[in-house]
């Protein structure tokens, strides 16, 4: 290739990416909300995403959903944000110690439960049942829901006697670093039964089967939300978190499966 | 022009060297402690390797056979052999467990003869292999593609059955550059992460290799994570720049032995 010709090359593609180019510098112009979640809120918040552009007609949620602890990372780097919602508190209060966000609260509560394909090769009923599965998959100790699953084993244990929990454990083929990957590899049938979210679980309704853990060995999971001291939009941010906390968002989270703030109050 | 390439050189060595800077000698040190490390990186060293060979073994008659064929659709084959570069490694790890998982489509067959690759470190093999290949096969093609026609002529026209005329002629005269190509392979596989994530899980000793590790380890402090990185970088380094020796001093021989 001679020299003008790549030349000419080089400007045409120039060109072609020059729209892909200028779009993260549109998310620095005022009218747009920036809001960090934990994955496993992507659907519902969206939705309250909804309601709030409806009451703020000109702008505009801009949303990055992945696991609590790489937002948190991207927080601690500087990430211009305006509201954080993490799957768990652990991600939440490091934060917060050093200031970097206001007052957080808790906005919704999830319950690990068990999946099982469609068709049950291994005929799981019941939790003691994961004693007899053959391939379990539950997500990695360093992740919330793998360190939810640690919890239940370990009451498990207490409940049900040591034999129990080592065969269990010894069910387990893999570790998944985040629930949706559980969910992901039930679905498929490639493990015979998994531990997710409630909510997770809800959104393959044809794939998976639920089966309840129960509550004397159970653990919740709380969600907390906050406002980034920061934050490029603090106003909005504040009206943000509201909405999640209000009634109107309380119906949003309950009707995906979550249990809500108000709920746990009132028991 | 001198601009230009130095920009591109600041951007690709900077992040290496922040990584560098943020973790010093202590970081590799506590790389080294971390309880995830060793099975991982002995795991990583094993698959990787057996990827290597498998490519190598399976991939250079195929370079071979796609390189002199005439037949058109061969060039199509080589286009297809480069689509898992493109995909993202996660979309390769879904298709290898639509394909070989218990319920894909030869899952079945494999598990009715008593085998499902499903979590093993066979899978991770897999997984490898399936995205790294494309690395090799595109450095064998061309290599094969290259070589002098009229020297493979000569060596018929001696009475070299064609065996013989791929082993002592094509073979050698290739070998820089399918070396090149299985580094590179070498390289891909060992920092192979969403293929294997996807189709072989995350066990420790089994399915964990160092990049899974790095993930890991990740969600828990992201210091380790650095360190285990940096232990990747170093071990990479070491093994590229021994083969870029390894293969210098193989032309070198030649050019003096074939004065």
């Amino acid at each position: 290739m001679n020299r003008r010709k790549f030349f000419r090359m080089f400007l045409s593609i120039a060109c072609l990416a020059t729209p892909f180019l200028s779009a993260p510098a549109r998310a620095a112009e005022s009218g747009e909300l920036t809001v960090y979640a934990a994955a496993s809120l992507r659907e519902v918040f969206q939705n309250i995403a909804l309601i709030f552009e409806k009451q703020h007609p000109n702008l505009k949620v801009h949303f990055n959903f992945a696991g609590s602890q790489d937002l948190r990372v991207q927080i601690d780097q500087g990430a211009k944000v305006d509201v954080f919602a993490s799957a768990d508190w652990k991600h939440m209060k490091p934060l917060a110690t050093e200031g970097l966000v206001v007052a957080p609260t808790v906005f919704a509560r999830n319950l690990p439960v068990v999946v099982v394909p469609k068709d049950n090769p291994s005929k799981v009923a019941t939790f003691v049942d994961l004693a007899k599965v053959k391939h379990l998959v539950v997500g990695a100790p360093e992740v919330p829901v793998g360190a939810y699953t640690e919890n239940i084993f370990t009451a498990a244990e207490k409940l049900q006697g040591k034999v129990f929990a080592e065969k269990v454990r010894a069910n387990v083929r893999s570790r998944e670093l985040n629930v949706r990957q559980v969910l992901t590899k039930v679905a498929m049938g490639e493990g015979d039964a998994g531990i997710v979210y409630r909510t997770d679980a809800l959104t393959m309704p044809d794939k998976v089967e639920i089966i309840e853990i129960p509550a004397s060995i159970n653990v919740v999971a709380e969600y907390p939300i906050a406002a980034l001291q920061a934050a490029p939009h603090a106003d909005l941010a504040r009206d943000f978190v509201k909405l999640v906390l209000s009634k109107e968002g309380a119906k949003v989270f309950s009707a995906a499966g979550f249990g809500t703030a108000e709920a746990q109050a009132k028991k | 022009m001198v601009g230009l390439g130095g920009t591109l050189l600041l951007f690709l060595v900077l992040p290496f060297v922040a990584l560098l800077l943020d973790g010093g000698p202590d970081s590799i040190l506590r790389g080294l402690g971390c309880a995830l490390t060793w099975p991982a990186m002995r795991l990583s060293l094993g698959t990787s390797l057996t990827s290597v060979g498998l490519v190598v073994l399976g991939g250079t008659p195929l370079a071979w056979w796609l390189a002199r064929s005439r037949w058109r659709s061969a060039r199509w084959l080589e286009i297809l052999l480069q689509l898992p570069v493109v995909i993202p490694p996660a979309v390769g790890g879904i298709a290898l467990l639509l394909a070989f998982g218990r319920r894909g489509l030869f899952g079945g067959v494999l598990e009715r003869l008593g085998w499902s690759p499903a979590f093993s470190s066979i899978a991770v093999v897999m997984a490898q292999v399936f995205v790294s290949a494309p690395f090799y096969m595109q450095a064998a093609v061309q290599a094969f593609g290259r070589l002098d026609r009229n020297l493979l002529a000569v060596g018929r026209s001696l009475g070299a059955s064609p065996p013989r005329l791929f082993f002592r002629v094509a073979l050698p005269l290739a070998r820089p550059w399918l070396i090149g190509g299985a580094a590179m392979t070498w390289a891909r596989a060992l920092g192979e992460f969403g293929a294997t994530l996807m189709f072989a899980g995350n066990m420790t000793g089994k399915t964990q290799t160092l990049p899974l590790a790095i993930y890991t380890a990740l969600e828990l402090d992201i210091h380790t994570a650095q360190a285990l990185s940096l232990l990747l970088v170093a071990f990479a380094f070491a093994l590229l720049l021994f083969l870029r020796r390894f293969n210098r001093n193989l032309e070198v021989s030649r050019k003096t032995a074939m004065p």
